[in-house]
């Protein structure tokens, strides 16, 4: 199994980005962030594949460098 | 009255006054649940052992209370499993809470699949278990325990160990052929061959009450996130015997240990979960940190490391004594066919391999309950909030809530000691994992299967109508004499002149090992299984037979 879907794949992008954005009008920074993970969790559910989900774990890993000693 | 575990007089042998080296076997330091169980394995195998330990009393207090299904079966096979659960409360469903909603978030059965011997888990003070061990003990002339012992220095060889032991009248000296090091989580032999113990330590204290009371309680186990009798933290409730209840507060890292397990600091706690009218007496106060570490080798030279000296996890999953009985279980048997001269010390090393796995595998569990139990971090508490509030309403989201994840056996699905499946198998178990029980009949009586296997060496061949056909019980025969600990169980309708034969009346056995005519699977004497065949092979099992012996 595996291989993240990394070539566009969504109809359409305005769509689905505004859909995330609504999911948080009127919320806290803290109530966003807690929406946010319960998004990730259910997508990841829905996903189905441990490699699918590392690969994309990875990705954003190295695409947000962090100035935090480890 | 709080209860007082046994205790017992101090040995002092007469190797003290004479300065004899005294000679033994097999030397097992410590009593605990897993020096004990140890010791009996091998001398109901008939080996003479020795075991000492510094302490003269039973595990004061009651540490581990939970007993899971795999080492029930290990210590029915020993001989006190039915104590045990004729004695413990028994259980299945789990429930956990969050936050002042009376509803769970979520609920678990341990034992899903029914018509097996042994319940998911019972809860039972870890003196009881000590207990009844002993009293099996106690049957046998070949094993004598030394209270009052204490090994304060060690000699490891190729070829055996020497060791000065401390009593209350001096020290005298002891040379065996075997060490099994079960002194515990500070064990000293470890740190008298200067092993390491990796791992971390938690940074959190969880206040452990053992209260008595009276009260009309589901048997579940009941384990809240966030409570508002403990806001911010988790508060884990167990039932055990004698009407004594198990609570468990996680406290924090900042606190005055001394303060916090005066009764007075403790009571407001109880009466804020239970409420203020509730009458309730202590048997057992303490604090706790938690480690999760492992050694490197669980066995050097003629050392073996077995239970807490070996390794170390959370409670969280009641893995700890859980884990040290299927130690034992592995290693009684490499140790016996070492000792008759049936097998090589490679047996001994597949011990490391194969428990070493289970122990790194219990490590990660343990560690990842904790992890969500006590989060580290401000976002894994977002995430751990978001599963638990999703929980409710979404099932599809529920298996993330991990309020510990219990003990269950860990399988050894790459050991060279397994025999890898030649065909295609829809389901039954696979090599390297411990039987499934299921209900059989003996004669014309009821039976269990778990209670027909272990020991030696079992082939299990299903057979049909017909019985065995002449050419396979003739290759049987010969396959038999051959080795030694070995012996033919077969499974079918009729009755059978050279071989035992269980009934499997409700076709169970057979569906849960996926089995047809000629099915044929070996387990090893700790009932884990070698290897499994669609037909009879004789010249297959007798090298799947060496390959379990670790001769090639
Ligand atoms: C609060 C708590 C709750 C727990 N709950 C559970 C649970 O629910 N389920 C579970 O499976 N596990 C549980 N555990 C873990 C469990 O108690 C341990 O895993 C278990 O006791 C380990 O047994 P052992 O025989 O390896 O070591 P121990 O029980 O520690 O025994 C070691 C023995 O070695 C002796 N000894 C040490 N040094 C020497 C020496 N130099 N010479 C002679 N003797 C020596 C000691 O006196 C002691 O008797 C819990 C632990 C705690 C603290």
């Amino acid at each position: 199994m595996g291989s993240l879907t990394v070539c566009e794949n969504l109809e359409n992008y305005d769509d689905v980005y505004q859909v995330i954005i609504d999911m948080h009008r009127g919320m806290t920074d803290e109530e966003s962030e807690k929406a946010n993970a319960k998004l990730i969790l259910l997508l990841a559910n829905h996903i189905g594949d441990l490699e699918v989900i590392r690969e994309a774990a990875a990705i954003v890993r190295s695409n947000t460098p962090s100035t935090k000693a480890e | 009255m709080p209860y007082v575990p046994p205790s017992f007089k101090p040995c002092v042998p007469a190797a003290v006054s004479s300065g004899d080296v005294e000679q033994t076997t097999i030397l097992v330091i410590g009593a605990g649940p897993i020096g004990l169980a140890t010791a009996l394995d091998l001398g109901l195998r008939g080996h003479k052992v020795l075991v000492l330990d510094r302490d003269t009393q039973l595990s004061d207090g009651s540490r581990a209370i939970c007993y899971a299904k795999r080492p029930l079966e290990i210590m029915d096979r020993l001989g006190f499993g039915e104590a045990m659960v004729e004695k413990g409360v028994s259980w299945n469903v789990g429930r956990v809470f969050f936050k002042d909603d009376p509803d769970p978030v979520y609920s678990f059965d341990l034992l899903p699949l029914k018509d097996q011997k042994f319940p998911g888990m019972i809860n039972i003070q870890q003196y009881y278990n000590e207990e009844f061990n002993i009293a099996e003990l106690e049957k046998l002339d070949n094993v004598e325990i030394r209270w009052g012992n204490e090994v304060s220095s060690l000699e490891n060889s190729k070829d055996g160990v020497l060791v000065t032991v401390g009593t209350e009248m001096g020290p005298y000296k002891l040379k065996a052929d075997w060490l099994v090091a079960c002194d515990g989580a500070h064990s000293p032999t470890r740190k008298m061959l200067g092993m390491d113990f990796e791992g971390q330590t938690f940074k959190d204290n969880f206040l452990i009450a053992d209260v008595k009371f009276k009260a009309e309680r589901p048997l579940e186990r009941h384990f809240w996130f966030d409570p508002p009798f403990n806001p911010g933290q988790s508060v884990l409730l167990h039932k055990q015997p004698d009407d004594v209840w198990r609570i468990d507060f996680q406290v924090g890292w900042d606190i005055d240990r001394e303060e916090i397990v005066k009764p007075e600091n403790v009571t407001p706690r109880i009466k804020a979960m239970l409420g203020d009218d509730v009458e309730f007496e202590y048997e057992w106060i303490s604090i706790y940190t938690f480690n999760c570490r492992q050694v490197k080798q669980m066995v050097k030279d003629r050392v073996i490391f077995a239970g807490d000296s070996a390794h170390l996890v959370s409670p969280f999953g009641a893995r700890g004594a859980n884990t040290g009985f299927q130690d034992a279980d592995n290693l009684a048997w490499k140790l016996d066919l070492v000792l008759r001269g049936q097998a090589d010390d490679a047996l001994i090393a597949s011990y490391d391999e194969e428990r070493s796995l289970a122990a790194e595998i219990n490590i990660l569990n343990s560690t990842r309950s904790t992890d969500f139990i006590t989060p580290k971090s401000h976002v894994s508490t977002v995430f751990r909030d978001a599963v638990l509030e999703l929980a409710k309403d979404q099932p599809c989201i529920r298996s993330f809530v991990n309020s510990g994840r219990l003990s269950m056996p860990v399988p050894y699905p790459y050991s060279s000691l397994n025999t890898p499946d030649g065909e295609e198998w829809n389901g039954g178990v696979e090599p390297g994992t411990n039987s499934i029980d299921a209900p059989v009949t003996v004669g014309d009586k009821s039976a269990w299967f778990i209670n027909q296997i272990g020991w030696e060496f079992k082939l299990v061949t299903f057979v049909g109508e017909g019985g065995l056909a002449d050419d396979e019980r003739a290759a049987l025969k010969k396959l038999v004499e051959g080795t030694a600990p070995f012996s033919v169980l077969l499974v079918g309708p009729t009755e059978d002149a050279d071989f035992d034969v269980l009934g499997d009346p409700t076709g169970l056995l057979a569906e849960r090992l996926a089995a047809e005519a000629a099915t044929t699977y070996l387990f090893r004497p700790d009932q884990y299984v070698a290897a499994r065949w669609g037909a009879l092979d004789t010249s297959k099992v007798a090298a799947a037979m060496r390959k379990a012996l670790a001769g090639e």
